[in-house]
């Protein structure tokens, strides 16, 4: 017989006897699917806010903010540097003429989280009436919007889900005032979701605000943005940065998905390292369960080639079928689980896990090294064993 | 005890299969021991804070700062001790990599509120008449090297000053530290003199106080005290929400989310899979040494005495990782950098002890019956 032949027999007589030992394969099966499940579940974390955060803004939009400020919440504009920043001809104008900016405020607010008292950070957004022209994906889901000079609030539809009173029709009570929910809406799942939002001069007014926090403004043409910018910058009268929305949105998610990574990474390997255990005490006694098998065959003539190739390859399927199992679970588990942390600007972002493709291939490898590692020294050892000794049971 | 030799040799029977089941317990307990470390923070970790003192942040958001007037409406209701406040002053020294927190408040009022910081009176009669003047936690000293009469220049991202210049320079006037080690550990931050920021600050931001602190006569008046300092600003445009410290601080961590929930699902992953592990290594270890255990019945040993001997090897087993995981846990948060508070306490090794109670149980008890059960003549002919 060929190698290549020895090689598909051992290997397939191998595989039909794993049923015998199924208690003991099993440890491979669990043990890696513990570990790819946490590791896919992790990851998935890091990739769904990374996915909201950078889905937010769009690349012919332009925030405004005050110079060397690291965000909105810490960043003041005043009236007349608004009004300015408006005239710059860059911006283009919407059907009535005006130019297509919004002067927009932020303020903190603390709303609970289902089935808890504490507040959690949630940001309170002042929009302009221009402000729903520049984002042609706000869609209102239910109800309406706010009218400007009212006490009423819009809510976005992730805030909605994770916070507890955020219903259509709803009070909220903000410095001794009521204001009324009348709206919900959705700007395809992206940050925006995770904020209340009303009329500009409305929040101005309650909170004693003048100026506002940021001005977000519509570009006629997305190649004048350089000289828009050297003109705002340059501007004596003003001290501002100027980024487009992409930029400043996908520079706040860098920090949180670095931390989630080290984590996964963290917990991933010392989990591994177990499973390597798990998959090594497997295999070591699925070889020493056949020593006199092996041996029969080695006698036989088969070559040390195939002995471990049929070792491996039991330690490689059993380790797939975790890895599978595992991204299985953390799919039906996890995929959509919608949850918010405290984001860049010191309010919550919610979002969803995603467990995509990408990282389900990336478990499956992971599944693949422990199995390999799990696999090759059980598999050496077992070609290595003396043909007679191992006929006499090792 | 005096079996102790008989189950060490049998739990190393086979080196290798014990030194490998052993590993994989020791990553079991070592996630247990980060995790649950982890958890602990988020679950009342300012244990220590004591119940004497009460927070009150604006209602809407601790970010709102009050107005400075509320002190003396907040003094005047009856149990309140003392009044301090306290306003996050967001400075950065310079690159924005050195962050550490610093409070801007009355120095006096400081003081009076919180007898656990430790400083000379020299020090503390410094900083009350310095306008400039900051004292600096021990741990915050060392790190970069300060001694009294150092002037910090810090770059504050929410407070500009009048002229627009957002760089304020702070003297240090002394160094204080707790006055115990859960306070010692705590001393990286930095208390300004609220007199400089009052007077420079932009005109929009003076008279702001941020949150108050009071101190009460009596912790038991604490609901008391809270609701009567609420009631006293309702619908007015500084409405109040007063908690105790140890509430308001835990209010940060849970801002981060459900971590508890995150943390137990892993763990429980985990165990579960390790469960599966040693119990599938310890039942196939006792299988193999059948003969042997009928040999010791042979020799006299009881029924229930080889039953036990099995249990205590399943024991020792998951004692042995456990210890060695939680060893390596509890060294590697010690030596976090402080940017990660977390410490494998106490309450963490509690937790362990009990999952080595059940974990050996488990993966214990099967085997064990099944040593109760051996009849000698079938296991000695090897049936």
């Amino acid at each position: 017989m060929s190698t290549l032949t020895q090689t598909r027999e051992i290997v397939m007589m191998n595989l039909r006897s794993i049923p015998q030992r199924l208690g003991a394969s099993l440890v491979v099966v669990i043990g890696i699917a513990g570990v790819v499940g946490v590791i896919v579940a992790l990851l998935s974390m890091s990739q769904g806010l990374g996915k909201t955060l950078s889905s937010t803004g769009r690349a012919d939009r332009v925030v405004i903010t005050r110079g060397g400020s690291d965000g909105e919440l810490a960043s003041f504009l005043d009236r007349a540097s608004a009004t300015l920043i408006k005239q710059d001809p860059a911006i283009a104008r919407g059907k009535d003429g005006l130019p297509l900016a919004s002067g927009e405020i932020i303020v903190i607010t603390e709303v609970p989280r289902f089935g808890q008292k504490t507040g959690a950070n949630v940001s309170l957004r002042g929009v302009e009436p221009n402000g729903f022209a520049l984002r042609p994906e706000l869609k209102i889901i239910d109800g309406r919007k706010f009218r400007p000079g009212l006490r009423e609030i819009i809510v976005g539809q992730a805030a909605s889900k994770q916070f507890d009173g955020l219903r259509s029709g709803a009070d909220l009570r903000f410095r001794g005032q009521t204001w009324k929910i009348v709206g919900i809406f959705s700007t395809n799942g992206d940050a925006h979701e995770s904020e209340l939002w009303t009329d500009t001069e409305t929040a101005q007014s309650a909170f004693g605000r003048s100026g506002v926090s940021s001005l977000l403004v519509s570009l006629s043409n997305i190649d004048a943005l350089d000289s828009m910018k050297a003109r705002l910058v340059e501007n004596p009268q003003l001290n501002v940065d100027v980024k487009t929305e992409l930029d400043f949105y996908s520079g706040q998610s860098a920090n949180l998905s670095l931390v989630i990574g080290v984590l996964a990474g963290f917990v991933g390997l010392i989990m591994g390292i177990g499973a390597i255990a798990g998959a090594l005490t497997t295999m070591y006694s699925a070889v020493s369960a056949r020593t006199q098998e092996i041996g029969t065959l080695r006698a036989l003539g088969f070559g040390v080639f195939p002995v471990i190739a049929s070792v491996m390859s039991e330690a490689l399927i059993l380790s797939l079928a975790g890895g599978i199992v595992g991204a299985l679970i953390a799919y039906f588990a996890f995929n959509g689980y919608s949850v918010s942390t405290l984001g860049a600007g010191f309010t919550q972002v919610a979002f969803q896990f995603s467990v995509s493709p990408g990282l389900v291939f990336k478990g499956l490898v992971i599944a693949m090294f422990i199995g390999f590692i799990g696999g090759i020294f059980p598999a050496v050892r077992a070609a290595r064993m003396p043909v007679t000794a191992a006929l006499r049971g090792g | 005890m005096k079996y102790f030799g008989l189950i060490w040799s049998g739990l190393f029977r086979k080196k290798l299969r014990a030194f490998l089941t052993l590993l994989a317990l020791w990553s079991a307990f070592a996630l247990l021991g980060l995790l649950q470390a982890v958890n602990s923070l988020f679950n009342g970790g300012a244990d220590f804070l004591g119940a004497n003192r009460l927070i009150t942040q604006a209602r809407t958001s601790f970010t709102q700062p009050l107005p400075m007037r509320l002190i003396t409406q907040i003094e005047s209701v009856p149990g309140v001790k003392r009044v301090s406040h306290s306003q996050f002053f967001g400075g950065k020294y310079q690159d924005s990599s050195g962050f550490f927190p610093q409070f801007a408040v009355n120095p006096q009022r400081l003081f009076d509120t919180y007898p656990e910081w430790v400083i000379s009176d020299d020090d503390k009669r410094k900083f009350i008449t310095t306008k400039d003047g900051a004292i600096v936690g021990k741990l915050l000293a060392e790190k970069y090297g300060w001694k009294v009469g150092d002037i910090i220049p810090l770059n504050s991202f929410i407070w500009p000053k009048a002229d627009g210049s957002r760089t304020w320079e702070w003297k240090v006037v002394g160094i204080f530290d707790g006055r115990n080690s859960e306070w010692k550990k705590r001393t990286s931050l930095m208390y300004l003199n609220y007199g400089q920021l009052d007077e420079a600050v932009s005109p929009r931001a003076r008279g702001l106080a941020g949150v108050f602190v009071i101190s009460m006569n009596d912790p038991k008046d604490a609901e008391k005290i809270s609701a009567a300092v609420d009631a006293k600003f309702e619908n007015s445009a500084d409405e109040t929400k007063t908690q105790s410290e140890q509430e308001f601080q835990l209010g940060f961590a849970r801002q981060l989310g459900d971590i508890g929930l995150i943390v137990n699902l892993i763990t429980s992953a985990v165990f579960l899979s390790i469960l599966f592990l040693t119990g599938v290594s310890m039942s196939q270890s006792i299988r193999e040494r059948i003969p042997e255990l009928a040999v010791l019945k042979v020799l006299g040993f009881r029924d229930r005495t080889v039953m036990l001997l099995v249990l205590a090897e399943a024991f020792l087993l998951c004692f042995l990782g456990a210890l060695t995981g939680m060893l390596s846990a509890t060294l590697l948060t010690k030596f976090l950098p402080p940017e990660f508070p977390i410490a494998t306490d106490s309450r963490v090794w509690i937790t362990a002890g009990i999952c080595v109670v059940l974990l050996s149980l488990l993966i214990g008890v099967p085997p064990a019956l099944r040593a109760l059960r051996i009849k000698i003549v079938d296991a000695l002919a090897g049936r």
